[in-house]
């Protein structure tokens, strides 16, 4: 009886537009779908780091070669914010890194994907990095107060990213024709997948209603890939590169730029395991969680003994 | 002399040796860049990862200076992307220290504190250079060098008074490094003519300041400083270098050497 | 795949950070990091939340030793503050202080 006046209570804070905070009573559901989905943020930041750092070491200048390092080193960032996020709801960081190198948790599927040439830098600035900021920007207004400061840090670093993208791409698309050839087949390759990254359809998104009564997600999924698609397409325009949907086209009623139908098999097959650096992506995080384990360890020994130490001398 | 401005005050001569000067402050700074942006992504923790990635900016950001410094004062057009992207092995300057491969967190952290120290205590002396635009640099740079040797400084404490296992790991690093840095201070009758018009750092006394700070550090991390007496690598600044720049530089260089005169 | 090890190992303490970013303003909490002690703390502060120069003076804790008030508390802590109006100079009434004679004069 009490959790339902304190459902309604929680509930009327929500529609009220206050933000809830990590000692304030929660339905024992939000928190779970919160960990769910914070960690989950967290762990796409962490290994969203490794195909952009595919190319940290041959960047072709020593400015790119800066922002490159500076862009991957905000992801690491990024990603510790959000673990912290996660961890005011009463998780441990070693939990829920552990649940990600099991492989029991998920991370974001475009990160799957291969970096093959300098032109994916460009295009993942460009579209990925645009498209997490469309969710980024919504979430920052979500009703969990540490996850809605995490994701503003985020959205006001992570400006920059794009538009280092989007210079590569706009660069590239008016270099050589080899250059020429490289972002169109870039961008050809991401598009996709971009579209994918704001997950199933509303009607197969089993979580989402849910999580939208309580304000952790202010759009459908459907909304906000229709708003990235709108902003893409004119900036494909601007950059000189074409997005490769054939049924893509303006419609005035709506004000909307229409596009074709996603190829959900595929996301479903990358969810499962199938995507081309599934395998890969796992293996270097677990290696550096393994060779880091002894780092650790020595640094905590060390405060040990500093402890000790002061003790005894006290 | 009085304080240098531009290149058209320095002699020809100086000019030569002030850009091969240049290159080795520049190329030091590079190569141990590149070498630590490997771990970005790859680090022990999060907040190491990104600790090391700033470290690695900081280095390269100062590549980019020095560079930039050397190729005006070589007169011909060079840009820092030039000197970095299109120059051959044999004609880099960078130690063999900071082209070894970043082996084990262990190994990266004795490596980068040897040169930290190195780094500080030249950049410490370059503030006083005559030649502005270099002693501007180290201004700079000196602020980040100081930072970089707490960060190494304090890990090496830690590795070495943590576990049995990292004083083990630790303790071979610095073994196994140690043969590089003989030729850190490997002054050369070109250092000795920019020393004696007052451009370049004095490598004998950052020697001795060097080996104090790294004697003391060591004894304080419970490990044991390698002899002195062991043979020591030469060479670097004449050209003579590892087979890993090779390697490094054919990554680095990669995209600039396939296009040449491409913008990216 | 092989599995990992020992997946949910040390990741040390938390600590919360306090940034102030200009001198003279108040130190903010600008979010949390993971060290094993104060020094390191410190460094993985400056090295997180100082990247872009955003700080002159920051402080850690460790977030064990945060005390803080839970809402349980609220309404008898901060409600009953609410109706002080007297702490407040708009609960009182006097004159206003006009320049005096003397002081326009002197003006003219």
């Amino acid at each position: 009886m009490e959790d339902a006046n304190k459902l309604k209570e929680f509930e009327a804070r929500i529609e009220r537009g206050e933000k809830i905070e990590p000692k304030d009573w929660m339905p024992e559901r939000y928190r779970t779908q919160l960990i769910r989905m914070i960690s989950q943020h967290a762990h796409s930041e962490i290994v969203g780091m490794l195909p952009e750092g595919n190319w940290i070491t041959r960047a072709p200048s020593l400015r790119r070669k800066m922002s490159l390092l500076a862009k991957v080193q905000d992801e690491a960032g990024h990603g510790l914010y959000l673990y912290c996020a996660a961890e005011t709801l009463g998780v441990d960081r070693s939990e829920l890194v552990g649940e990600f190198l099991s492989g029991k948790a998920k991370y974001s599927n475009i990160f799957n994907y291969p970096t093959l040439t300098w032109a994916d830098i460009g295009a993942i600035g460009w579209l990925v990095d645009g498209a997490a900021i469309v969710n980024q920007t919504m979430l920052a207004k979500c009703s969990y107060g540490p996850y809605s400061r995490a994701n503003l840090r985020i959205c006001k670093e992570e400006t920059f990213h794009k538009v280092q993208g989007y210079e590569i791409v706009c660069t590239m698309a008016q270099g050589r024709p080899a250059q020429r050839k490289m972002i169109q087949d870039a961008v050809n390759r991401w598009w996709w997948p971009s579209l994918m990254m704001f997950g199933p359809h509303d009607k197969n998104s089993p979580n989402s209603a849910e999580l939208m009564k309580w304000k952790v997600k202010l759009f459908s999924n459907d909304d906000l890939r229709q708003r990235f698609v709108n902003l893409t397409v004119r900036q494909a325009r601007a950059a000189g590169v074409t997005l490769p949907d054939p049924d893509l086209k303006y419609n005035p009623e709506t004000d909307n730029w229409e596009f074709g139908e996603i190829n959900w098999d595929e996301f479903w097959s990358v969810v499962r395991g199938n995507g081309p650096c599934n395998r890969d992506r796992m293996r270097a995080r677990r290696r550096a969680h393994v060779e880091g384990a002894w780092v650790r360890e020595a640094a905590d020994a060390y405060a040990a003994k500093q402890r000790a130490k002061a003790a005894k001398s006290a | 002399m009085r304080n240098a401005e531009t290149k058209s005050e320095l002699s020809s001569r100086s000019q030569q040796d002030l850009f091969d000067y240049l290159l080795r402050l520049g190329d030091d700074r590079l190569v141990l860049g590149h070498r630590l942006s490997q771990w970005c992504g790859h680090g022990p923790i999060l907040e190491e990862d990104l600790a090391l990635t700033n470290i690695s900016l900081d280095l390269i950001g100062q590549a980019k200076f020095l560079l930039e410094l050397a190729g005006e004062v070589e007169g011909k057009n060079r840009s820092a992307d030039d000197l970095a992207y299109l120059r051959e092995a044999i004609d880099f300057r960078c130690l063999k220290l900071v082209e070894q491969p970043i082996g084990d967190y262990a190994y990266t952290i004795a490596r980068q504190f040897l040169f930290d120290v190195y780094d500080y205590y030249q950049m410490e002396q370059l503030c006083d250079s005559k030649f502005e635009k270099l002693s501007a640099i180290a201004a700079k740079a000196v602020k980040e060098a100081r930072y970089h040797l707490r960060h190494s400084r304090q890990w090496v404490l830690r590795l070495g008074d943590g576990t049995q296992e990292s004083h083990r790991r630790i303790q071979t690093a610095f073994d196994e490094v140690w043969m590089y840095t003989g030729e850190m201070f490997e002054a050369d009758d070109l250092e000795d003519r920019l020393l004696e018009e007052g451009l370049a750092a004095d490598l004998r006394t950052i020697r001795t300041s060097w080996a104090a700070l790294v004697h003391q550090t060591l004894v304080e991390a419970t490990l044991t400083a390698p002899s002195d007496e062991q043979y020591m690598q030469s060479g670097s600044r004449k050209g003579f270098h590892s087979e890993y720049l090779g390697h490094v530089l054919s990554e680095l260089q990669i995209l600039p050497r396939s296009y040449p005169g491409a913008k990216w | 795949m092989p599995e990992c090890p020992n997946p949910k190992d040390t990741q040390w303490p938390i600590w919360e950070v306090f940034v102030q970013e200009k001198s003279g303003e108040p130190h903010q909490h600008a979010g949390s990091i993971h060290a094993p002690d104060s020094e390191m703390a410190l460094q993985n502060a400056r090295d997180i939340f100082a990247r872009r120069g955003e700080a002159v003076s920051m402080w850690v804790v460790q977030s064990k030793h945060i005390t803080a008030t839970i809402p349980e508390d609220n309404p008898s802590f901060f409600e009953p503050a609410a109706d002080k109006i007297y702490r407040h100079p708009q609960f009182y009434s006097v004159p206003r202080a006009k320049r005096t004679d003397e002081e326009r004069r002197n003006k003219e």
